[in-house]
């Protein structure tokens, strides 16, 4: 039995002259033993440290170390975990919306009554009347549909522990997709507002680079309700003020980890103030004006 | 109110906010109220602060060396590095951890590990033998189990003080069947000194305090 290294401490490999944070803080990690035993005294045998107080500093700053380093692969590890998850998620609706109108068209020329969409596929599952064929294909439909149903859910559920003050401003689906745009949290933390304003609308981009339209006002932010639900006059103002607090938030997650209530209160502020600009012309007639140049990437 | 209690050297009830309190002298953590250099220990927050706000005996002197498994935030761990010696603090989920980091970094005998309690063997070579205390919190299946996989770090006169979620067992099944089980369970292992519910403060869960049979 290699009783020596089943039973050492993390410090036995360091140089007694020379205990490099570098390899303590591996040793802290990749490690391991059978059996617990009374390190700090061991440690001092081993003149690694003076005395059991100097031990204790030099595990303090190991352990830290190790843990701020293993959290941070881990985290990372996370979010693409989630970028997965709502392409995935994202794919399988559209996927089964395809497939309910291929199924829709067939179902016509036996159904009289033949609706649309995956509604209409889940009915058809219910029903005994229906085609062989046909009622698989609906059971497929209806497949994907839940199952994009439970990745939303998963995405819903992820998000604010990998991104908490993004998902607080932007809604744990929203954020999701930023950082699927993006490719990670760490990515979406380096990009300026002004790139997040646009994540999702590279093509409108593009064509305005090249000097034949518009700059875009917004991309994919284009779901969130500072943007929706302000006058398309002030939606780039909206959009600009919007795209600011999402990448502080996207910085912080990924830097400090710490939650900052104060952005969502501060967004709605501003917003507030853009949408005031409006205010007692037609604050609330947006809806029919959709189409407005540039707003590339609004659904 | 004024029977003798067994704080621990370093926990005392101050009145901080107009209120009696358990408290700890720390850098704050999450907002508590604080008085002076003590801050509030919140017993709604903390199962361990619980267990000591109900007056259950946990043996913890102060100085002590503890191992801490399902640190989470570190929101106990906090208050039990105000008042231990060298703690040890096992937390499996990266983003809490993240947070145990920032609480460590204002307590210099506070070690944090990013490790599954399930998997003692994982952390044997850094935590110490022979701990006066292990305190487990971890909303996992097996609570039992885990404490007695890790009944290896404590001393033979050392004490478990467990704080057990029936709903992390079964969710479905009543609460006290669950708690029954987890007792058993623990007997393979641990002698049970005293538990007693904690409803006032958290739903479902148990608070016991063992010691390791020989």
């Amino acid at each position: 039995m290699t009783d020596d290294d089943a039973a050492a401490g993390w410090f036995v490999a360091l140089d007694p002259d020379d205990p490099s944070l570098e390899s303590a803080t591996e040793a802290v990690r990749d490690g391991s033993a059978s059996t617990p035993r009374n390190w700090p005294t061991l440690a001092v045998e081993a003149g690694v440290a003076d005395d059991a107080e100097d031990y204790y500093d030099l595990l303090h700053e190991a352990t830290v170390d190790a843990t701020r380093e293993a959290v941070r692969e881990r985290e990372a590890a996370d979010d693409r975990q989630l970028v997965h998850a709502v392409r995935a998620m994202d794919d399988c609706e559209r996927t089964a919306n395809e497939l309910a109108e291929r199924l829709a068209e067939w179902a016509g020329s036996v159904d009289p009554d033949a609706g649309v969409g995956v509604e209409y596929a889940r009915d058809l599952t219910e029903r005994e009347d229906v085609p062989l064929r046909i009622a698989s294909l609906a059971e497929r439909v209806v497949a994907l549909d839940d199952e994009t149903a439970d990745l939303r859910e998963y995405v819903e559920r992820e998000t604010p522990t990998i991104a908490p003050n993004l998902a607080a401003l932007a809604g744990p689906v929203l954020a999701a997709r930023l950082l699927s745009l993006a490719g990670g949290l760490e990515p979406l933390a380096k990009k300026p507002s002004g790139t997040i304003q646009v994540l999702g609308a590279e093509d409108a981009l593009f064509a305005h680079l090249q000097g034949h339209a518009p700059s875009p006002k917004h991309g994919i932010i284009y779901v969130h309700d500072a943007v929706r639900g302000t006058h398309p006059d002030n939606r780039g103002s909206a959009a600009r003020a919007l795209a600011g607090k999402l990448a502080i938030a996207a910085r912080v997650d990924h830097y400090s980890g710490e939650m900052k209530p104060e952005l969502e209160a501060e967004l709605a502020e501003r917003i507030e103030t853009i949408q005031s600009r409006t205010d007692g012309s037609n604050a609330d007639a947006d809806d029919s004006s959709d189409d407005e140049p540039g707003g590339d990437g609004d659904d | 109110m004024t029977e003798p209690e067994s704080l621990p050297e370093g926990v005392e009830r101050r009145e901080i906010d107009g209120q009696q309190r358990l408290a700890t002298r720390g850098e704050p953590v999450y907002g508590e109220p604080t008085e002076g250099e003590w801050r509030a220990w919140d017993p709604t927050r903390s199962k361990l602060g619980a267990m000591l706000e109900l007056g259950m005996d946990t043996a913890l002197e102060g100085g002590d060396t503890v191992c801490y498994l399902g640190a989470a935030s570190g929101t106990t761990v906090s208050h039990v590095a105000d008042f231990a010696g060298p703690t040890y603090a096992v937390e499996f989920a990266p983003r809490p951890a993240r947070d145990l980091l920032s609480v460590a970094d204002s307590r210099p005998r506070l070690f944090p590990l990013l490790a599954d309690a399930r998997k003692p063997e994982t952390y044997a070579h850094v935590v110490e033998a022979d701990v006066d205390a292990l305190v487990q919190d971890v909303a996992t299946r097996g609570q039992a189990r885990v404490a007695l996989e890790n009944r290896q770090f404590l001393a033979d006169d050392g004490r478990l003080l467990l704080a057990v979620k029936a709903r992390s067992e079964d969710v479905t099944r009543d609460p006290n069947e669950v708690f029954a089980d987890v007792r058993e369970t623990l007997e393979e292992g641990y002698e049970v000194l005293e538990s007693r519910r904690l409803d006032d403060y958290h739903a479902d869960h148990l608070g016991i305090v063992a010691r390791p049979r020989r």
